[in-house]
């Protein structure tokens, strides 16, 4: 399960809009206890790629919120990224990208810009679970 | 020599290289990594001959992507 707070959602939401029409994406931190992530903090990062289908994160900004995280005693959680026109579920592309088993791979779906969906996901090789997300 | 590793202090062997740091740290798809030391970014391909001092701060960024 994997905790998020509702102003944190609001942050990940604003920042994917205003990226419209691109993919937007970042970093998710916070801590882990007895298996339950809670995210303490969202990161919003460039996507390099400036693109509507790809992202990649800006390695120096992902540098910096490393070192955010660990200021601040948090522990790195995943990512998160938008999907502007397709389903919360991982394509085919995030799931050959997943390279972290134990992380949360969180996806906002704006693909009717009214009813936004976030899910999150552990990715292992091609399966992709959607687990347990808690918005409060 | 001491060095720091994502945030750890660790001993390690003079003249260490980035790719056997990587080796010991058992870094996973090593291809998919990039790494700073003291905030530089290290070029790709430089891994072999890029030798570690004694109070460098080393951090492994893995690539985060993907695609819709």
């Amino acid at each position: 399960m994997i905790k998020l707070t509702k102003s944190d959602f609001e942050k990940i939401l604003a920042h994917a809009v205003k990226e419209l029409p691109d993919e937007a994406c970042g970093l998710i931190a916070g801590t882990v206890e007895d298996g339950n992530k809670e995210i303490k903090k969202v990161y919003l990062l460039t996507n390099i790629d400036h693109s509507n289908e790809h992202f990649s994160l800006d390695p120096k900004e992902q540098l910096e919120a490393i070192k955010d995280m660990r200021k601040n005693g948090f522990v790195p959680l995943g990512n998160w990224h938008s999907h502007p026109e397709s389903p919360s579920r991982p394509s085919d592309e995030d799931k050959r990208l997943a390279f972290d088993s134990k992380a949360s791979y969180m996806i906002l779906s704006l693909m009717d810009r009214e009813n936004p969906v976030l899910n999150s996901f552990k990715i292992t090789g091609d399966t992709a679970e959607k687990e347990g997300l808690v918005i409060e | 020599m001491t060095i720091t590793v994502a945030g750890n202090k660790k001993e390690v062997a003079d003249n260490l290289t980035v790719a056997q740091l990587i080796v010991d740290e058992n870094v996973e798809t090593p291809e998919y990594v990039t790494v700073t030391i003291n905030d530089e970014f290290v070029k790709s391909g430089t891994f072999e001959e890029t030798t570690l001092k004694d109070g460098d701060v080393v951090e492994f960024l893995y690539f985060m992507g993907g695609g819709q």
